[in-house]
């Protein structure tokens, strides 16, 4: 087995220029790396864009920053945290651990996988060039018509915003599609879909999410491109159009998406407990149903996004009972989590703790959720600090918890060492603490009548002392960044070097190396069970003993797997396509260019392995 | 390794501590003026009762799910030479028991929920009070077809009467939303949303945009007065009362510059100028504050406003029309005097 | 794409636990999302119908015959496709790339009656984008079918244009039978389409 230099994971088997080895390379593992280095950094752009708006907010009347910059900050604030940071690190898990947790040796279509990030990267910045250009966004991260036509939004930023979305909807959609094939079709032998991973399970149902409503974003984008540039009239109420069909558009997608945004949070503390707790999920197969469920019935209660715009007591009753229904299989699992803790021997480790911080804060956001299902109580709550304080409890008490918890537990498995445990701890600390000191005071904010989306306040209003301590909470949590940022760097120097199985885990991917080798499994396991490594290591406590240790892989046997070659492709058709989509708000002649040439690279990228060389498959 | 018992004792101490900050946080949350959980009409009441019963529920919920949580924590941390734990899968019976247990909760939420929902939106009587409500880029036009009355940013309404507030907006989508009196309904384009409530108590009530509506959404206010009922058969007569003809040089200075500027293509004044663009001026001067609730109707205020209404509330739609120093003033004048 | 890890040396790396084929299973997928995208545009058209303030109305303007032929053009042309997979699958190379020529050949013609229709609508009838929500909802969802049906013809051409170069032979059986699957999608979003434009009142 080679060896690897411990930051560098799976190195490319030829020597190339190292630049041109990562624009090039089709690895899911590098994919990952990209994906979860780029996330990261536009985590940092959001957080500060979060901690300049709560400086101006600190007092009443401030002027830090304008109107116009505020409205900006929240706009690419939200957008940068949904679009930018959490989906793709959630990208970086699916694209890193699935194919190891399966144990498959890459996705299915793996240069689409490299599409699907180039995509996603040119689409981030951009997205971000209107920053660069003076006209950033200011419509909101959910745009809504039809303060987003021409007539009221004149500039360019609605555009970026617009074509921004549309490409990184794209770069999603196209992720959907290789990962529902490859955890379909490419499981090891013997791993039934129940023997699946529950982080698989979760996964898949956030690819079906992902395919079948970003659709309905696509289509109201589309619409409102062709209101922008071709002057239909959409969302044009002097003509009868309906700025709330922007609305139902929007949360068609929108809900959804949000199931798109903790599920694989989820998928990961049901990874993380079980290792920690050194016994197996409580209920796995309620887990995963309840998963399905929610994916499935996450389609049908949108419109309590829209509580407040008058859709009548009939329509208002109907999507509080699904949005209550909905609350169940959601709600149980924690209870499934803490039972899985119930009789286990817990090992504090910074993994367990993001993912305890999980499991209460998620819960804090999901009962003021349930708050919310009522649409009389949501009309006191909805467009204020209230339902803030909900939904950062759910993506940041939930979501980011469980991709830190992840981004620890799975750490040395990509570059071989153990993140520092004492700096983990503090990282945990710093940000619960932090955390709960900027949001929990915006429950309060809510109730007392402070709306969302202001870029100041008056200071006779009562906002003035709990709007100061959320803002001592935002530098706490900043100071948490910078924690793990030391940590990272400490660990690349000086890390503490691991071996294959550093937590005594569960899952297949714990059986390889840290790093895995490019082709991951040298010799394709067979699964008998759904923590099938344990049972290898153990045996089931029920008389079989543990597997006897296998042969060990012949050179012969490394020579003979294949992997799939590099290809250029994948970045030039990305290029290609801003091209094309930006060219809107450019020129016709740069949308045919675009066009020709994403025509031209389509073409080429399906014929690139059209008759491949002999002993290489159809 | 058992944790030592100072160490449970601090934990104790500080989950106290965070409870007991908690509850005086909540404290707090009584007398602002622009609370929601102090409601002063029928439907904010209707709202704060359904409210309570989630909240207590939910209460119960959060510390029995979180201190169990910490319980197993402490419970069955690891402890030195500790075997591998018993790999138990599930409980079929205990899952079922609490996915039911859980949806019973919900029911003993939903039920109510769905009553106050058809309650609160039920048609006005035929005796109350029409008040057509238009939000507009940023502030709030108020009339009274009934009454005949047309006026901005500042609602008066009578104790005790219900009131129908229709929605309506031209421009792009606005909230309507007086916290102290209940919950908010968007104000969309093209469509008339409605609003009933009663108030039932007198006293001043602040109310502001809750969608986001573009620059000055934050600015975006206005104040509810509710009366004792002879107190707003007063104030309804003296805004149907012609506007105010001031004796006061400067004001009338102000009155001719009005008349001449570009003022009358948006404003209205009764007998003097029609605009329908910006706010009903017939009687500002009888409003306490101006530009949608941001500042105190003070002839200083007003002459800055005048003088320059973007530097005031950014992205203003009411255009610089060059107005300094006296003319400012005699406007300022002229418009505090239409009581 | 024949690029694959393979998981079993001994069977085709593009087959998988479920027994289809990855490719075939992605475009099944990918289908189904672009279900998801015609039924907003269907959705919108729906929503919007009859609200126009202006403008002439559906019934002004439609030629039904026209239509209705363009829609038998799509449907025969599924028909050829089919042949055209058989051709392949028994090794009539030549017949294959007959019949799929056939195919693009009836798509370009629905194309072509298509830019027809809108042309005459925008230039005799007074109704573009713009004039009306009618205007904007049908150019839209008609106009991205026509898109997706155009994409589905280049589609074909670069597969005849591979056969006859000797490029395409019964080994690509499963490329040529996602095409195919794109086209009938193509044709079954027609058929509603046509159904809820054209002819339901």
């Amino acid at each position: 087995m080679a060896t690897h230099a411990a930051f560098m994971p799976g190195a490319e088997t030829e020597r190339q220029n190292v630049l041109w080895s990562w624009l090039t390379t089709v690895d899911h593992k590098r994919i990952g790396i990209l994906y979860g280095s780029s996330a990261f950094i536009f985590f940092l752009v959001g957080g500060i864009e979060a901690l300049i708006m709560r400086v101006q907010l600190a007092r009443p009347d401030n002027t830090v920053v304008g109107a116009q910059t505020f409205n900006e900050l929240f706009t690419m604030h939200g957008t940068t945290m949904v679009f930018l940071a959490i989906m793709p690190m959630s990208a970086a898990f699916f694209n890193y651990m699935i194919p190891l947790m399966i144990g498959a040796r890459d996705v299915a279509f793996p240069r689409l996988n490299a599409l699907s990030y180039w995509i996603f990267i040119l689409g981030a910045l951009f997205l971000n060039a209107s920053w660069l250009l003076g006209v950033a966004p200011d419509g909101g991260w959910f745009g809504y018509a039809n303060l987003s036509s021409a007539q009221f939004s004149p500039t360019h930023s609605i555009d970026f915003w617009m074509l921004g979305l549309q490409i990184l909807g794209i770069s999603s959609m196209l992720a959907g599609f290789n990962f529902i094939v490859t955890i379909l079709n490419m499981r090891a032998p013997g791993m039934t879909l129940m023997r699946m991973p529950v982080f698989i399970w979760m996964s898949l149902v956030t690819q079906f999410l992902l395919v079948l409503a970003f659709p309905a974003i696509t289509v109201a984008l589309i619409l409102l491109m062709f209101d922008r540039f071709f002057g239909t009239l959409f969302y044009v109420p002097a003509a009868g159009g309906d700025p709330l069909l922007w609305q139902h558009l929007f949360w068609i997608f929108g809900h959804p998406e949000v199931y798109i945004l903790i599920l694989p949070a989820m998928g990961i503390v049901s990874e993380v407990l079980p290792t920690f707790a050194r016994k197996p999920l409580f209920g796995a197969p309620v887990v995963i149903y309840s998963g399905i469920m929610i994916g499935f019935f996450g389609f049908g209660v949108w419109s309590h996004h829209m509580f407040s715009v008058g859709l009548g007591p009939v329509a208002d009753s109907a999507f509080s009972i699904s949005t209550m229904l909905i609350a169940v299989p959601t709600g149980v699992k924690i209870l499934n989590w803490i039972s899985t803790l119930w009789g286990g021997t817990i090992r504090f480790r910074t993994p367990l703790y993001f993912s305890l911080g999980f499991i209460a804060m998620f819960t804090m956001g999901g009962l003021s959720g349930v708050m919310h299902a009522a649409p009389p109580v949501d009309l006191q709550q909805t467009d204020t600090y209230f339902v803030v304080a909900h939904f950062h409890y759910v993506l940041f008490g939930g979501s980011i918890f469980g991709l830190f918890s992840g981004a620890y537990y799975w750490w040395p498995k990509i570059t071989g060492r153990l993140l520092d445990e004492r700096l983990g701890n503090l990282h945990f600390w710093l940000m619960l603490i932090g955390f709960n000191v900027t949001f929990f005071p915006q429950h309060f904010l809510g109730l007392i009548g402070m709306p969302r989306r202001i870029y100041t306040y008056a200071p006779d209003l009562g906002w003035n002392f709990w709007n100061l301590v959320s803002t001592i909470g935002a530098f706490i949590i900043a100071l948490a960044f910078l924690v793990f940022i030391l940590n990272v760097i400490k660990t690349a120097r000086a890390g503490q070097v691991t071996g294959p199985d550093p937590w005594d885990g569960r899952t297949l991917e714990w059986s390889i190396p840290s790093p895995p080798p490019v082709y991951n499994f040298a010799r394709v396991p067979t699964v008998h069970d759904r923590d099938d490594f344990w049972l290898e290591k153990y045996g089931d406590g029920h008389g079989a003993a543990p597997r006897a240790r296998p042969a060990p892989v012949t050179a012969a046997e490394i020579a003979a797997i294949h992997m799939p070659a590099t290809s250029y492709w994948p970045i030039v058709l990305a290029l290609g396509m801003l091209l094309m989509l930006s060219g809107l708000m450019v020129s016709t002649y740069q949308i045919i260019a675009g066009g020709l040439l994403t025509l031209f690279c389509m073409y080429r990228f399906a014929m690139e392995h059209h008759r491949p060389p002999a002993g290489h498959g159809p | 390794m058992r944790m030592p018992r100072s160490s449970s004792v601090r934990t104790v101490v500080l989950l106290a501590g965070v409870l007991l900050l908690a509850t005086s946080c909540g404290w707090s949350l009584w007398d602002n003026p622009m609370t929601t959980v102090r409601p002063q009409s029928d439907f904010g009441r209707a709202i704060d009762g359904l409210f309570m019963l989630i909240s207590w529920t939910t209460l119960v919920i959060f510390i029995a799910v979180e201190a169990a949580l910490l319980f197993v924590c402490w419970r069955f941390r690891d402890r030195p030479g500790a075997p591998i734990p018993k790999q138990i899968h599930g409980h079929t019976a205990l899952e079922l028991s609490w996915t039911v247990a859980f949806a019973v909760v919900l029911l003993i939420i939903g039920i109510p929920t769905i009553k106050i929902i058809f309650k609160t939106q039920e048609a006005p009587a035929a005796t109350a009070l029409r008040v057509e409500v238009a939000g507009k880029q940023w502030w709030w036009e108020f009339k009274y077809p009934g009454l005949n009355i047309a006026t901005a940013n500042e609602l008066h309404l009578p104790v005790g009467q219900a009131v129908a507030f229709h929605l309506n907006a031209p421009d792009v989508i606005h909230s309507f939303w007086i916290p102290r009196l209940g919950g908010k309904r968007d104000v969309v384009p093209h469509r008339v949303n409605q609003l009933v409530l009663t108030p039932e108590a007198v006293g001043e009530y602040p109310g502001q945009c809750a969608e986001y509506c573009g620059m000055s959404h934050a600015n975006m206010r206005f104040r509810v007065i509710v009366h004792p009922k002879d107190e707003f058969d007063r104030w309804v007569k003296s805004q149907q009362a012609p506007p105010v003809e001031s004796a006061d040089p400067l004001a009338q200075q102000g009155k001719t510059l009005f008349t001449q500027s570009a003022c009358v293509g948006c404003h209205t004044i009764t007998g003097i100028s029609g605009g329908q663009v910006g706010p009903n001026l017939t009687h500002f001067g009888s409003r306490a504050s101006l530009a949608a609730n941001m500042m105190a109707n003070t002839p200083d205020n007003v002459a800055r406003w005048v003088e320059n209404p973007e530097h005031m509330k950014p992205g203003a739609r009411m255009p610089n029309l060059g107005m300094k120093g006296e003319q400012s003033k005699a406007l300022a004048a002229y418009l505090l005097s239409l009581k | 794409m024949s690029e694959h890890a393979t998981t079993h040396a001994a069977h085709d790396p593009n087959l998988g636990n479920t027994g289809l084929d990855h490719r075939k299973m992605g475009m099944w997928i990918f289908l189904g999302s672009d279900c998801m995208f015609f039924g907003s545009l269907i959705g919108t058209y729906l929503a919007y119908k009859g609200k126009s303030l202006s403008g002439p109305t559906p019934y002004d303007v439609f030629n039904i015959p026209l239509t209705s032929y363009s829609a038998a053009l799509l449907l025969a042309s599924s028909l050829t496709m089919v042949l055209a997979l058989a051709g392949l699958q028994q090794h009539r190379i030549k017949a294959a790339a007959g019949w799929l020529l056939a195919t693009a050949i009836l798509g370009l013609h629905f194309v072509l009656n298509q830019v027809y229709e809108f042309a005459s609508f925008a230039l005799h009838e007074g109704l573009t984008l713009s004039t009306s929500l009618f205007g904007s909802s049908f150019f839209v969802l008609t106009g991205f079918h026509g898109a997706h049906v155009t994409g589905g013809v280049l589609w074909l051409l670069i597969l005849v244009s591979l056969a006859w170069r000797g490029k395409l032979d019964a080994r690509d059986y499963t490329k040529v039978e996602i095409a195919g699957l794109y086209w009938h999608f193509v044709d079954i979003v027609w058929i509603a389409i046509f159904t809820v434009i054209y002819l339901i009142p």
